[in-house]
């Protein structure tokens, strides 16, 4: 008897992603379609697509989606989510989308605790536009807008989402992970299930933000991307659960 | 009918949202609309509706978004500057083919320009505000009884087309009081856009993915949506004219074009004008967009002066004077800032060009 040990979870479509080789944006999408299986959540749950390489990563899932105007993503969840509270709704956004541009809409969709499910790719640069300083990206970090490195003394320090969030009283549930490693595949499962599963329990807001790879606009091999958020990328941006309902 | 109520223009605009069945509003204070707000604030709650204050009229025009999306009414009102944040989404709204009704009550600008009545938004509400080729039908209302009929007249119209409707008050109507009537249905409407089931993200159980989207990366997938775009606007604009001619059978001296509280201003200077001998009709457009070109056109050549009255330095002049095409001469008059022309500024400013 054949024993299926890996499968394609029913929130995921058949498309072939675009995103580029090493990226992590895949694996990302990939956790969140296994926990929306795993909750028993696909049927009645909405995400909304950012500006940024996940642009298109409704074409990914099966769930009903809606397309975000750069930044925007949270306020748009916020209207569907207070007019639909059956339904469970996620944003999935870059750091360019959710920590520059964005940054008035997440804070306050936070702060007021809306009952949606923020998934936070952080990887340090703006991918779809061709690597430009992003707020995430690492002092002396070279992008095509930075060709000198990050200046911090004129560009100021990176923004550390996750650890600003978790300042607010209002949220719930606010973790960092990340996806470079077999290991931390498994606990950003964890991290981004958990954020699922208290929005399915009507539990205030979720954010889990992910480190991720952009080994194209990173300039280096993929697996050499993985090595470099780990050396450049964790030590700033701290993996670790911030907040928890139960802490509350 | 309803009972005869007195009542505050925005106060009754906020009732005749409810009345259409809608359930949800996003706001972001600023005067002198604030009024629907708190007036919404309250009621919201005791109809089971959605009230949310938003971060900003950027954030809101995207709740607006989300919600309509999901199927729901919704709306929202602001006034010049937050109408200005309110356009990134409105483009958004018209590309993804999203119903939603939007009020101005404009007050005076450009930049944060003052509190006081305007009507200097019409090119931003007629042509657009925000980026790429779309068109919101515009409602300008004359009285409060005419913004509670609109109100009505922009949820169905939203529906039925799918377009963002924009009810385009002045900072007068927004703030005045009249008496009022309020229709009464058998059935109340319905909290939900009607069809909504086709499109709306409401959860794929037991269907395909719903997909509320504006990117189009391959050009003619870009072209073709242009294209259904242009064909609804095209039908609006067969169909959706609406306009009110005041005394224009004849041959005229003058043909006034005005709308909203200016309109009622010119309807006064006309008695004076009129008085004096001067054969003066008006064409109020109700609609401005579609704008009622054709029978401002016809009037037009049978009157030999036409006069747009604004409040504005001359917005909707430019209108006039393409629907007339030399047919007359085109003139304007009005004020900005604030300022409301009184019957006899406008009688003497036209006999004045008259005689001139
Ligand atoms: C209002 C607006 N400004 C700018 C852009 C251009 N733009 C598209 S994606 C993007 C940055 C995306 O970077 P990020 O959010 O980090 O996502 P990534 O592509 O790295 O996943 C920018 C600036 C836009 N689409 N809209
Ligand atoms: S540009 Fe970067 S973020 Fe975008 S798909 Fe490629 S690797 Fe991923």
């Amino acid at each position: 008897m054949a024993l299926t040990v890996f499968k394609k979870p029913e929130a995921m479509s058949k498309n072939i992603t675009h995103y580029c080789p090493g990226c992590t944006h895949g694996v990302i999408h990939r956790l969140v379609a296994e926990a929306l299986d795993e909750l028993g959540l696909r049927e009645r749950t909405v995400g909304i697509a950012p500006v940024g390489c996940a642009v298109l990563a409704y074409n990914y899932f099966t769930v009903d989606f809606q397309e975000a105007a750069h930044g925007r993503a949270p306020a748009m969840a916020t209207g569907l989510k207070r007019t639909r509270p059956d339904l469970i709704v996620f944003t999935y956004q870059g750091d360019g989308d959710l920590a520059s541009i964005g940054t008035a809409e997440i804070i306050h969709a936070a702060n007021r605790g809306e009952k949606i499910t923020v998934i936070f790719v952080n990887n340090a640069i703006y991918g779809m536009t061709g690597g430009q300083l992003a707020p995430t990206t690492m002092p002396g970090q070279v992008t095509t807008t930075s060709p000198q490195g990050r200046n911090v003394a004129e560009m100021g320090y990176p923004l550390r989402v996750a650890d600003m969030l978790a300042t607010l009283r209002t949220p719930a549930y606010i973790a960092r992970t990340a996806v470079h490693t077999p290991q931390m595949v498994v606990q950003a499962k964890q991290c981004i299930k958990r954020a699922f599963d208290y929005q399915a329990r009507g539990v205030c807001f979720s954010l889990v933000e992910v480190l991720s790879t952009c080994p194209t606009n990173w300039g280096i091999a993929p697996v050499e991307s993985t090595a470099w958020l780990e050396q450049n990328m964790a030590p700033y941006f701290p993996i670790r659960e911030y907040k928890r309902p139960e802490e509350a | 009918m309803g009972e005869r109520l007195l009542m505050k223009g925005n106060e009754a605009i906020g009732e005749a949202a409810i009345l259409a069945g809608c359930r949800a509003y996003f706001c972001y204070p600023i005067t002198p609309q604030t009024e629907v707000a708190e007036y919404l604030a309250r009621r919201m709650p005791e109809v089971g509706g959605v009230f949310l204050q938003g971060e900003s009229e950027v954030a809101v025009g995207y709740m607006l978004f989300g919600a309509a999306a999901g199927g729901s009414k919704v709306f929202t009102t602001s006034s010049s500057p937050g109408v200005s944040l309110l356009a990134e989404a409105m483009s958004y709204l018209a590309a993804a083919e999203l119903p939603v009704v939007i009020g101005n009550v404009m007050r005076n600008g450009p930049g944060l320009g003052g509190i006081l009545p305007a009507q200097a938004d019409y090119f931003q509400a007629t042509k657009g505000g925000g980026h790429g080729d779309y068109r919101c039908l515009v409602l300008a209302p004359a009285s409060v009884q005419e913004a509670v009929d609109m109100m009505l007249l922009a949820f169905a119209k939203a529906e039925e087309y799918r377009v963002p409707v924009l009810l385009l008050a002045d900072g007068m109507i927004g703030q005045m009081m009249e008496p009022v009537e309020f229709p009464v249905f058998a059935e109340p409407p319905s909290r939900y856009t009607s069809g909504h089931e086709e499109w709306a993200t409401t959860g794929a159980r037991g269907r395909g993915q719903h997909l509320v989207k504006t990117l189009f990366l391959n050009p003619d997938a870009a072209w073709a949506h242009n294209l259904k775009l242009k064909a609804k606007y095209d039908r609006i604009e067969a169909n959706e004219v609406r306009y009110e001619a005041v005394d224009t059978q004849g041959e005229m001296d003058v043909l006034i074009v005005s709308f909203g509280t200016m309109a009622r201003v010119c309807r006064t200077a006309m008695e004076t004008l009129q008085d004096k001998g001067l054969k003066v009709g008006m064409i109020r457009p109700i609609s401005l967009y579609p704008f009622p070109a054709q029978a401002i056109r016809e009037a037009a050549s049978r009157s030999r002066l036409v006069v747009s009255v604004e409040l504005s330095m001359g917005q909707m002049v430019e209108d006039v004077d393409r629907a007339v095409q030399g047919k007359a001469p085109v003139r304007w008059y009005g004020k900005a800032g604030g300022l409301v022309p009184v019957p006899d500024d406008v009688s003497a400013a036209i006999l004045g060009m008259v005689e001139g």
